[in-house]
């Protein structure tokens, strides 16, 4: 099988999400990446020596800046005809670009991807990750979305990947890129941080959370997070949101402080591998997925823990 | 303008879903449904639209069984003037349920579109993107923010990373984040006033429309359960943990 993927990019770097999806096409076959947008000779030939990479089709066109879904589709659909398979990451990217590609193919898409089964059998999380569906396409050709944290990401080094430029496609004249807010943050980001701290509503407000959230995340060079409660009382940015509707990731260690602990953050987080929770209240259900849980008073165990480690 | 907004029954977001032990779905006999939270918000912003004199007609869309009646109706006390049910008791893909609602734009000529960013119950996110494709019409996904202005609409969107504004020539396709609006509640003069508003059934043949699913569901099964862990005593049994975990400052 041919596969082609998605490749992330901000214009200089390919994106960490990227090489996660990189591993789930390898598990289908033959793996080529599509680097499109302007100025980006770059990050093709970083695209090149991804580990595993046959050829990277590079599409330079003013058209494909802003990853505009109205832009890039139809070239995806283009390139598609020499492909059995397109996988995108489970990013905001991903999502606004693999459906328009699968219904211009008149495929089903299938999303947010956590396994390979066999050639077209796939597992995926429904129901906010209370379920894990098995489920196998009878399409021509896969469209896939790939959830980053449940592939290991490939080497971004070895691969001797051929580029070979695209010429097809351009403006469809639907869309135009206004701007953009991109929140400045000197962290790691929060779907490829190691370590993760999150606050939430008990926090009360956003001096408090600067106050107390981000002074152990300094210490432990940890990403920021909060649940969706945190976010709505504008105590932190959109973009720190953890659960079914926010980003959804696996640390190595995630600290959750004053979450209660509801389905949609947990589906978000549950898959991190050490989980502490500091929380006053000692029946939030945040306990029962806590490796560690501390019952106590967030305004004096928080600040305590930053000092002692 | 006409505004489209399709709507989805799924069950309740504070319902904690149990899978079946036979492994065939998730178990939705006698559970609380209601419309999906992405959904009401997409009511919620053609009501606004047609408050601020932009819209002149909004039509609420479902495409599910008899009982999907209810969220339409929901939707009608929310303020939508009338509604079409599309009539299966067959689980409906979003690519096939995208090819219903494009006929109905067909037919309704909207000038937007607004559907929720995802169904709460198989997280799929697809149906509006879909719409879009097979429209031709520009889409502005997870929105934030929508303004309409002469032929086009600016589009303010939840990416990764912060947001960002695009401007789509109208009709388009929006579909709705969190943090558009907060949804309002129907009130008891309004639902029974919405039960006298047009509601007309039809059903996936009308549209001429094969609803055969392209993705077998080969088993549903609960996701794999962390093990229980500890309560520590006080911060500095916690500080003991997270070394031995090799976390340090």
């Amino acid at each position: 099988m041919k596969t082609l993927v998605w490749v992330e990019h901000d214009g200089s770097a390919v994106k960490d999400a990227t090489l996660a999806v990189v591993t789930a096409a390898s598990k289908l076959g033959e793996v080529h990446l599509l680097v499109a947008g302007e100025g980006v000779d770059a990050v093709a030939k970083e695209a090149a020596q991804i580990a595993g990479v046959g050829k990277v089709h590079v599409a330079d066109n003013a058209a494909f800046g802003h990853n505009l879904p109205e832009n890039v589709a139809p070239l995806i659909a283009d390139l598609m005809g020499s492909h059995d398979a397109f996988l995108a990451p489970a990013t905001t990217t991903g999502k606004n670009i693999a459906p328009r590609v699968a219904a211009l193919l008149d495929v089903m898409q299938i999303s947010e991807i956590l396994s390979v089964e066999g050639e077209k059998s796939f597992t995926r999380p429904i129901y906010a990750g209370n379920a894990i569906a098995t489920v196998e396409s009878s399409d021509a050709k896969l469209v896939l979305t790939v959830r980053g944290t449940a592939f290991d990401k490939a080497a971004t080094s070895g691969g001797s990947g051929t580029i070979e430029a695209v010429t097809a496609g351009g403006d469809a004249g639907t869309s135009s890129f206004v701007g953009a807010e991109i929140a400045k943050q000197d962290r790691p980001e929060l779907t490829s941080a190691k370590i993760i701290v999150s606050g939430g509503r008990a926090l009360g407000s956003s001096e408090k959370y600067e106050e107390v959230i981000v002074p152990l995340a300094d210490k432990l060079g940890a990403a920021l997070g909060a649940s969706r409660a945190a976010v709505d009382a504008g105590y932190v940015p959109n973009d720190y949101q953890v659960g079914q509707t926010g980003k959804i990731v696996a640390p190595q260690v995630y600290f959750a402080i004053g979450i209660s602990g509801a389905i949609q953050h947990l589906a978000g987080m549950k898959d991190s591998k050490t989980i502490v929770a500091i929380n006053k209240d000692e029946d939030a259900p945040i306990f029962q997925v806590a490796d560690f849980g501390l019952v106590a008073d967030l305004f004096s165990a928080v600040p305590e823990l930053t000092g002692k480690i | 303008m006409k505004i489209l907004v399709p709507v989805k029954r799924v069950l309740d977001y504070n319902v904690k879903p149990r899978v079946k032990s036979d492994g065939t779905g998730v178990d939705l006999a006698n559970v609380k449904m209601s419309m999906n939270p992405f959904d009401e918000i997409g009511v919620e912003e053609a009501i606004r639209l047609k408050e601020k004199g932009v819209a002149t007609e909004i039509v609420a869309v479902s495409v599910g069984p008899a009982k999907a009646q209810e969220t339409l109706r929901t939707a009608l006390a929310m303020g939508a003037d009338r509604a079409i049910l599309v009539q299966t008791d067959d689980a409906v893909e979003p690519l096939a349920i995208a090819k219903i609602l494009k006929a109905i734009a067909d037919a309704e000529q909207p000038g937007l579109v607004i559907l929720g960013k995802q169904a709460i119950d198989d997280d799929n996110n697809q149906t509006g993107q879909m719409l879009a494709a097979l429209t031709g019409w520009a889409q502005g996904t997870f929105a934030s923010a929508v303004a309409v202005d002469g032929d086009s609409v600016n589009v303010t969107r939840e990416v990764d990373g912060g947001l960002e504004t695009v401007k789509l020539k109208l009709p388009a396709i929006v579909t709705t984040d969190l943090r558009l609006n907060e949804p309002r509640y129907a009130s008891l003069p309004n639902i029974m006033k919405a039960k006298s508003k047009p509601l007309d059934t039809k059903t996936p043949a009308d549209y001429g429309v094969d609803t055969a699913p392209r993705v077998k569901v080969v088993k549903v099964s609960e996701p794999p359960v962390r093990s229980a862990g500890v309560k520590v005593a006080d911060v500095d049994e916690l500080v003991a943990k997270l070394k031995a975990l090799g976390v340090h400052s």
